[in-house]
């Protein structure tokens, strides 16, 4: 019998539907669950469905990712309530239409915050608990519209390259501790997000996301297109000449 | 100027969009009815608030898994809030088994969670992929009905989610008429936001399920009465046969076993694609139906089921409703009481084989207590449910088998319903002006509709 002590998921952006199904994977695998996020309510509603489906200690934490300056203070009360190595799964973001975002800079800055500032600031102030647990996995949500930008969704696509650079470096640090980090270059997933939108092509249930997501994180980290397919087509997307890709309507 | 026009749509649906609704067609599970309409699907209870003022004043409907097989959970030009994404277990004590759900929690999730810890659903209708919300705005059945009553019975609260905003706590002693009014109200009195009810215990995940064949109608309602304390029991019954055969069939009947079957593993399969009209013909249908017949040995035979299987016995082919093709069919589901509902269900049956309208096999069920909703389905007697493929004339038969329910005093069940008249609801359930008026006090402008509701002028 193995006597390893269960690692803890601390999902950053819990209400979120993929971290939802994320941490029902988590669960039943028997992780204890932080959830942190802005709506309470719900988080509590989720800390009781996963005690009671899986039998898993679970949590509800408050947390802002806009509101850097609680991210120290944050890291240190989840890390005090895990009582055992830390895992992250970061899925907090947002994704206003590309129109709003140019007619209105507000929106276009507190989007910059919350999916890459936000993501950075926590991220740092999580790294020294992770380099002192020496193991864990951080899991973090990209996009492929961080591959290329297109006029669709350039400014959102642009704050997923931003984070996909930086845990590029963030992995190359924690590596040393033996934590992995792995960023998820996410295809459309049927969540709020994409709700209202009109038929986007392989686009997956959060459950069937989350489980190809908990298979990956089981490996070596690095960035992985999820689901699978996005690989090869975004492989051809990204090398369509620029006058070729221009014209088309992506 | 059709530019404007364009433009117009463009920013119409612009800002459905921003609003998080999105146009739809949904269907019956029937695929007989479909309705357009805006859809939002909240994926918590900030997002169902925020959805409670659909765009363009339109009336809203609360949509769970979509299992019912006509116009009721359909809201043609109108809202639909799909509960399906508000699944979240809330409490649950281990002592008295007393559960708290949100709506979109569906009978499969009750089924992996709690089975291998002993404990099932009080009552549960044939398909797993019913929602709870769905369950009690239905007050659905099991083929447990004559002795735990409908599921209905076993809601000890309710959280219900006025037009308004507010939720209001329903149940026995606060707002009972609300509550009566709740349980069976097809989505018509407000949005179900959490239920309490009580799962029962069993002692493994295995049935004995004992089956044999049954040459007649009368043998059957013989068989039924014998049957009357077993804990499970359900009839099928070859619809196309007639004469001295009319009403033979297979009788099913279950205890809990106290030594369980391993887990079975989930494989499920899925109608692969819409099969032609003729592939149903009275012919492939005769032959189905005997072939189903001789798959009990003539001596009978008992064996040890897992609860999935025993109840939800379709689940396992997804989408089995594409196999009557692309007009989709209709079921036909009534409830007759003892004693005059046995000549009627005589009537029926040959009414129905007579039509020779290629049905697969009919279920017959024996029905205990009434339900405790105003327009709940269940009446002591015996239930016939059936499906009938959407073709020309079935319209005609389908008047024919209402009228034959109504003079023995029988009602259509109004989950599986998409023909029956205005009139002949207004006499098979007695409470409806009482239902009504209590729709009045907490909707006075009529928010909330279906096109159930505007074809049985309950709008
Ligand atoms: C294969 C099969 C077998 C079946 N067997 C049985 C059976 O044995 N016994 C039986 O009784 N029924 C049976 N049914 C019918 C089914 O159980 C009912 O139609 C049930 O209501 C379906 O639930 P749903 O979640 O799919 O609801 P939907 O079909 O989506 O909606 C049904 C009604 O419920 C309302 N509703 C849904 N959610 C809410 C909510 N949160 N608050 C308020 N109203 C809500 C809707 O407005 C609508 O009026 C069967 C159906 C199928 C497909
Ligand atoms: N869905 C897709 O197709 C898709 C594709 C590629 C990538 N992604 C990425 O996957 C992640 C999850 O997306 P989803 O589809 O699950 O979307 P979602 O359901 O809308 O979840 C986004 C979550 O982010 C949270 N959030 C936003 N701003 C926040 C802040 N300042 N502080 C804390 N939390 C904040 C929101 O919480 P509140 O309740 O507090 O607002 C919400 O729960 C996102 O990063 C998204 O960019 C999604």
């Amino acid at each position: 019998m193995s006597t390893t002590v269960q690692p803890t998921w601390l999902m950053l952006g819990a209400s979120s539907a993929v971290a939802r199904a994320f941490a029902r994977e988590a669960a039943a695998h028997g992780a204890g669950i932080l959830l942190a996020g802005r709506d309470m309510d719900d988080l509590e509603r989720q800390a009781a469905d996963l005690a009671i489906r899986h039998g898993v200690p679970a949590a509800p934490v408050p947390f802002d990712a806009r509101d850097i300056d609680s991210h120290a203070a944050f890291v240190a009360d989840c890390a005090a309530r895990a009582g055992g190595p830390l895992n992250v799964f970061l899925a907090f973001g947002v994704m206003p239409d590309q129109s709003e975002l140019d007619r209105d800079p507000s929106i276009a800055a507190a989007m910059v915050e919350a999916n890459f500032t936000g993501a950075a600031t926590v991220l740092a102030a999580l790294a020294p608990v992770l380099e002192a647990q020496r193991q864990g996995v951080v899991v973090a949500l990209g996009s492929v519209a961080g591959d290329r930008g297109r006029p669709r969704n350039y400014t959102y696509g642009a704050t997923k390259a931003a984070l996909l650079t930086y845990l590029q470096g963030y992995a190359a640090r924690l590596s040393r501790s033996g934590v992995r980090v792995l960023c998820l270059k996410a295809g459309p997933v049927d969540t709020g997000m994409t709700w209202p939108l009109p038929k986007l092509p392989f686009m997956v249930s959060p459950r069937a996301f989350a489980a190809g997501a908990w298979r990956l994180a089981q490996g070596k980290g690095g960035a992985s297109y999820l689901p699978r397919i996005w690989w090869p087509v975004m492989g051809i997307i990204r090398s369509l000449p620029t006058r070729i890709f221009n014209r088309l309507d992506l | 100027m059709p530019d404007t026009m364009t433009e117009q749509r463009a920013a119409t649906a612009e800002a459905h969009r921003a609003a998080g609704w999105k146009p739809v067609s949904l269907q019956g599970w029937g695929r007989s009815s479909t309705a357009p309409c805006l859809a939002a699907r909240p994926e918590r209870m900030r997002e169902l608030l925020a959805a409670l003022d659909p765009p363009e004043g339109r009336s809203l409907l609360p949509h769970g898994g979509g299992r019912s097989y006509g116009d009721q959970a359909l809201n043609t030009g109108g809202a639909a809030l799909l509960t399906g994404r508000l699944d979240r277990i809330l409490a649950f004590e281990a002592e008295s088994g007393e559960i708290v759900t949100e709506p979109g929690v569906t009978f499969a999730d009750l089924l992996e969670v709690f089975l291998p810890r002993g404990w099932l659903a009080p009552t549960s209708p044939g398909t797993a992929f019913a929602t709870i919300g769905g369950a009690v705005a239905n007050d659905v059945h099991g083929k447990n009905h004559h002795r735990v009553g409908s599921f209905g019975d076993h809601v000890l609260w309710l959280d219900l989610l006025l037009p308004d905003g507010r939720i209001l706590r329903v149940s026995d002693d606060e707002d009972p008429a609300l509550f009566r009014a709740t349980i069976g109200g097809m989505g018509l009195t407000g949005i179900i936001t959490a239920i309490c009810f009580r799962m029962q215990p069993v002692p493994s995940n295995a049935l004995r399920v004992r089956s044999r064949r049954i040459p007649d109608l009368n043998a059957f309602l013989a068989g039924f009465a014998e049957a009357a304390e077993a804990s499970w029991s359900v009839g099928w019954i070859d619809a196309l046969a007639s004469g001295g055969a009319l009403g033979r069939g297979i009788l099913e009947i279950a205890e809990p076993s106290d030594s369980g079957l391993p887990a079975p593993k989930p494989k499920a399969r899925s109608f692969p694609v819409e099969a032609p009209g003729w592939l149903l013909n009275r012919f492939s249908v005769r032959a189905f139906n005997a072939l189903y017949w001789r798959r009990v040995p003539a001596a009978g035979r008992e064996e040890f089921q897992h609860y999935g299987k025993f109840l939800y016995p379709l689940d396992t082919i997804h989408h089995w409703n594409r196999m009557y093709g692309r007009r989709g069919f209709h079921q036909f589901q009534c409830v007759l009481p003892f004693g005059p509902g046995e000549t009627a269900l005589r009537k029926l049956l040959e009414t129905i084989s007579a039509a020779g309208d290629a049905s697969f096999l009919a279920v017959l069920k024996v029905m205990g207590r009434p339900g405790r909703g105003l327009l709940s389905f269940a009446l002591p007697g015996y239930s016939l449910a059936l499906d009938i493929p959407a073709r020309p004339g079935v319209r005609g038969l389908f008047a024919t088998l209402e009228r034959i329910a109504r003079d023995a005093g029988g009602r259509i069940y109004l989950a599986k319903d998409s023909l029956l008249s205005a009139e002949g609801f207004w006499e098979m359930y007695p409470e409806a002006q009482r239902f009504m008026e209590i729709r009045g006090s907490i909707d006075p402008e009529g928010r909330l509709s279906s096109d159930m509701a505007k074809r049985l002028a309950l709008a």
